[in-house]
């Protein structure tokens, strides 16, 4: 087997004095999406900030594409390909939409030819039609739909190998929610891998490949998404229980 | 709809009863100290085109705060420093015996460039030796960190210049006697409209900059959301450092132009980096505009409060608003009453 575009060997994070996580281990293949579910506070956005580099682990080893990038800070993983949609979508709220998407390509900005940065920009404005009509608005103005899809589609411009997702799905009405995720599953053909963390288990579960379930800074379960759909603790405690068909979350 | 709402909101703040009455009470304070001295209205107005002058440098500097402030949340108390050195570097460079047999207008300008690229290598220099180590340090540090720093320039200084005043020409005559414009009754120095000019240009410059350039959007971007910044692969540090060198550049800028209208000094810096950061502050110490116009307005109130009373008591007026401000409206004069601006 090709080794592992992510390869995350036991590492242990602290957020503020608090372990936040204990010798996490996963890896992610290449054209994967892997989902982390499991409740709050269980470490999820933390293992998205140590991979992204927010928050280097204190132990521990993180290999991205065959390269030891554990204490690599973010601005220059962001070069390797390793893109992070951070925890309330942490946009450039005074600044338009356009500057937004331009600035997700400023690592690339220089070496890039203008007409390669208009055709990825036509790109984003394809998977969001939404972010074209208010391409000169501030992102701070836009609803939380849009600035969900502005935050992914800045990420998009960078060019992404991995993508880190945390909570797509957070204060989105179910229906945009559906839209956006078909969007992040279309992202897998254009060679993008994912990591998609939720607490929204059953559209993560939908659309993912595989999954690994979090509890208080502990992998406690991993697997194929389609086993873990079925399994009984996840639903019991993921999934709302006996209720399969209606999500829990809005 | 909302934008027009808030800005409605913020001018009925600006202009809550409180503050009209404490204006009308300074007009007829004002006033009435003139009264005394028998000042029409030219005088007045002649008053506030002299305080009008100093207030462009106040902004420059208050500019070169508000870019600091901004993009690294260091408030930089040797701001004033770099007025200094601009100048001094400025008039030195043009003394120079090499120069000597230069054309007096292109060596004032090689001098001026010159000076202005080497204060902002003091600026890169400050910034990697003092404020990038002490980078997650509190606010209170890197305020005790700048404040030495600008006493151990003023140091080096007064070591090479000495405490002697030094002169630079004019820049309109190229000599010591400088040109003076008379309009109606009012006076106004050759050297003033190179103030203006050179200030307007560079904020028009420094606009095109932060608005239409990749750069000027990474450093606003640094300002905005600095996690986010680092996650688009904008470097907070290289940023940092492109900030102290146009703050330094600003700054040197505004030494050298005021250099002919002023007797430049060892220890001028002290009071112009107080000043510009009182201009700041009146502007919210975010926001650039806002600075400019603090800077302007403080330039005009201190000279009609020096002018109606005694000439030694410009700074007395300065520290007035400062407290004034603080007190009742830390957010600046077009802030938002009552509330503190996050850090």
């Amino acid at each position: 087997m090709a080794q592992p575009i992510l390869d995350i060997q036991a590492i242990t994070t602290c957020y503020g004095a608090i372990e936040a996580l204990h010798e996490v281990s996963l890896h992610v293949e290449t054209g994967e999406i892997v989902a982390l579910i499991g409740a709050n506070g269980a470490g999820k956005s933390t293992l998205l900030n140590s991979i992204s580099g927010l928050n280097p682990p204190r132990q521990g080893r993180i290999v991205f594409d065959g390269r030891d990038v554990t204490h690599l800070p973010p601005e220059e993983k962001v070069r390797l390909g390793v893109s992070h949609v951070p925890e309330h979508r942490q946009l450039f709220s005074t600044m338009t939409v356009w500057e937004n998407l331009m600035l997700g390509a400023y690592h690339r900005y220089r070496k890039t030819p203008k007409h390669q940065l208009d055709a990825d920009l036509q790109r984003v404005f394809r998977l969001f039609p939404r972010l074209e009509e208010r391409i000169s608005q501030l992102a701070g103005t836009l609803s939380g739909g849009e600035q969900q899809m502005l935050a992914i589609g800045r990420a998009l411009m960078a060019q992404p190998r991995l993508l880190l997702l945390d909570e797509p799905s957070l204060g989105l009405a179910p229906l945009l929610v559906k839209e956006l995720f078909q969007v992040i599953a279309s992202l897998r053909d254009q060679d993008v891998t994912i990591v998609l963390v939720e607490q929204n288990a059953r559209v993560a579960l939908d659309i993912a490949d595989r999954a690994y379930v979090l509890e208080t800074g502990r992998i406690v379960l991993e697997g194929m998404a389609a086993t873990l759909r079925t399994d009984p603790r996840i639903r019991a405690a993921y999934l709302g229980g006996h209720m399969p068909e209606t999500s829990k979350q809005t | 709809m909302k934008q027009w709402v808030k800005r409605k909101d913020r001018i009925a703040a600006f202009l809550s009863w409180r503050v009209i009455l404490m204006l009308i009470l300074t007009a007829s304070l004002v006033l009435l100290l003139g009264a005394r001295k028998n000042f029409g209205w030219q005088q007045y107005v002649q008053l506030t085109l002299d305080g009008l002058r100093g207030g462009t440098i106040y902004a420059l500097i208050a500019l070169g705060f508000v870019t600091i402030y901004n993009i690294t949340g260091v408030i930089n108390f040797a701001q004033g420093a770099f007025a200094m050195l601009g100048a001094l570097l400025a008039i030195t460079i043009d003394d120079w015996a090499l120069l000597a047999a230069w054309p007096p207008a292109a060596r004032l300008f090689v001098a001026s460039l010159v000076a202005i690229v080497l204060t902002m290598l003091v600026g890169i220099l400050i910034e990697r030796l003092t404020i990038a180590p002490a980078r997650d340090a509190e606010p209170l540090t890197h305020i005790i960190i700048t404040v030495g720093v600008y006493i151990v320039i003023q140091g080096i200084a007064l070591i090479i210049w000495g405490t002697q005043p030094y002169t630079l020409p004019a820049f309109t005559t190229l000599a010591q006697r400088d040109v003076t414009i008379r309009l109606g009754g009012l006076i106004i120095k050759g050297q003033s409209f190179w103030i203006w000019g050179t200030t307007l240009v560079s904020m028009v410059l420094l606009y095109w900059f932060f608005e239409h350039t990749m750069l000027g959007r990474a450093l606003r971007a640094c300002a905005v959301n600095r996690t986010a910044a680092r996650l688009m692969g904008i470097s907070p540090s290289r940023m940092s450092l492109f900030a102290f060198a146009l703050a330094a550049a600003l700054g040197a800028l505004g030494g050298i132009v005021l250099a002919p209208a002023t007797r430049p000094t060892y220890d001028m810096g002290l009071s112009l980096g107080l000043k510009g950061f009182v201009a700041a502050v009146m502007g919210g110490m975010t926001n650039p505009g806002a600075a400019v116009v603090g800077g302007l307005l403080l330039g005009s109130i201190e000279n009609i409060g020096a002018g109606v009373t005694r000439a030694g008591f410009k700074d007395i007026f300065s520290f007035i608003i400062l407290i004034w401000i603080l007190l009742f409206r830390p957010s600046g004069l077009f802030g938002r009453p009552h509330t503190v601006e996050k850090v």
